[in-house]
């Protein structure tokens, strides 16, 4: 069963699509553009629709999502790290 | 597969715009004729008034707007006849004399010099014709391609962007090809994706006027911001869904306009497009806002996608909701007209989201009422520019 899906191979983030997944965990995900299947644990809970990294980012990185900016990081993030607000900001207004 | 050359049944108004609703609106044109016309739509079965806050002193472009709203919304082909009520002649009279254009019935009243008694007991009885004139109007074979089509997503979160926004892209490009008229816009959630816009364009004439449209926007946004517009863009519902910024929900907001659909005009708020096509109508990301609007530019079908559930109808245009978020299905199935959950999981595609969800279009404009319509949602919130004078 599909647990996360990735818009394209190059993002840094997938998206959880199922309630209830607990730390440690080990998710199947499912990256739609390149219809490729991976693997991938995460350190926290994540409710569904909230994001998961794929790929470790530093802090003042660039997050990427349908293969294009969507905000800048505020600390290090590690792959399978729930990330959103505590984590991520617009890099505009 | 979907059969997009089927007949649908409208009805077909004088100016040749087709409807797929058929309402006798009772409009007020002001604030203080809210409560005649509210008594009129009480006194009269099968009329609905249309109460608002605003049209006093207003000047300038927002009261273009307010006018462009009025008459917009009277004129829609879902109305099959108005009533307009106002305090003063020449403001009611104007608003009439706009929506008569059309060849539909409208009548004027106001209320200065009669008072309220007087006033609803005339309005009622030009409202008791229009309703059997209305009701005895047929329905007539028509075309999908005449439904106006619109789009805008509310309480977004991240499987809009998966889901139900590409949903819409989807059906988006069908109708598209079948030389539709339709309309996206939210001016403000494009921020992060107006590159993407631009590039969509037909022509550069085209791509000006949307980066003009955008860049006012977010001057209006730069001056009267206090913060980076955390919880207002993205909501706090925006943010419990999972989305974290204004650009990760543009990109998302910009799946409703598929892959294929070209950019062919850009409109004022509440302006009436001028040819078939794709447009863009600058316009408020607020849901009932943006929504009043489309309804003003004639469109009379709309395609709305949330997440999280945003439950908004429509007086006159009837709102199609459509899900891809399981946990909202499950908790708010009253609200959604369209399951596209299956996308999320793999047990379909999305071609078949968008055939599921045109035929829903085509079943709504054949009559069958939307979740918003038996819930009796009637949104009609107007939007202003800035203060009364």
């Amino acid at each position: 069963m599909i647990q996360f899906i990735v818009h394209d191979e190059d993002d840094s983030v997938g998206v959880v699509t199922v309630e209830g997944l607990k730390a440690n965990d080990t998710l199947s995900g499912w990256i739609m553009d390149q219809d490729v299947l991976i693997d991938i644990k995460i350190n926290q809970d994540i409710p569904i629709g909230h994001k998961l990294a794929i790929k470790d980012l530093n802090e003042d990185d660039t997050v990427i999502k349908y293969g294009v900016d969507i905000g800048r990081t505020i600390s290090k993030i590690a792959v399978g790290d729930h990330l959103h607000v505590h984590n991520v900001k617009t890099k505009r207004w | 597969m979907i059969n997009l050359n089927q007949k649908i049944y409208g009805y077909r108004r004088d100016n040749n715009r087709v409807g797929i609703r058929n309402h006798v609106i009772i409009l007020p044109v002001d604030d203080i004729s809210n409560a005649a016309c509210e008594a009129v739509a009480n006194n009269i079965k099968g009329t609905i008034a249309l109460p608002h806050p605003y049209g006093r002193l207003q000047f300038g472009e927002d009261l273009d707007l307010h006018f462009r709203t009025m008459i917009g919304t009277g004129s829609n082909p879902n109305v099959a006849a108005v009533v307009v009520i106002g305090i003063e002649p020449d403001w009611t009279q104007k608003i009439v004399d706009g929506i008569a254009l059309t060849g539909k019935p409208v009548l004027g009243f106001s209320i200065e010099k009669k008072g309220d008694i007087q006033t609803i007991a005339d309005a009622s009885k030009a409202a008791y014709d229009m309703v059997h004139y209305a009701t005895g109007l047929q329905r007539e074979p028509c075309d999908l391609s005449e439904i106006w089509v619109s789009t805008k997503c509310g309480e977004s979160d991240t499987t809009s962007g998966f889901g139900s926004n590409p949903t819409v892209g989807n059906a988006f490009d069908k109708l598209y090809e079948m030389d539709s008229t339709l309309l996206f816009g939210e001016t403000s959630e494009i921020t992060g994706g107006e590159h993407l816009v631009k590039a969509r364009c037909a022509n550069d004439a085209v791509a000006e006027k949307f980066m003009f449209m955008f860049n006012r926007y977010q001057d209006m946004i730069e001056r009267f911001k206090t913060d980076d517009l955390s919880d207002s863009q993205p909501t706090k519902g925006n943010i419990e869904g999972g989305l974290t910024t204004i650009e990760e929900k543009a990109l998302g907001n910009i799946q409703k306009i598929g892959k294929k659909c070209v950019v062919d005009g850009v409109l004022d708020k509440a302006e009436m497009p001028t040819s078939k096509g794709l447009w863009f109508m600058d316009s408020s990301s607020a849901a009932a806002e943006m929504v009043t609007l489309c309804a003003a530019s004639g469109y009379v079908a709309h395609l709305f996608p949330t997440g999280q559930g945003n439950i908004i109808g429509n007086p006159i245009l009837p709102v199609i909701k459509v899900c891809a978020n399981p946990r909202t299905v499950r908790t708010m199935s009253e609200h959604v007209d369209v399951d596209v959950t299956g996308l999320l999981k793999r047990d379909i595609n999305m071609d078949q989201a968008g055939d599921m969800l045109l035929e829903s279009l085509i079943h709504t404009s054949n009559g069958r009422m939307t979740a918003a319509e038996i819930l009796g949602h009637q949104e009609f919130v107007l939007t202003r520019l800035y203060e009364s004078a």
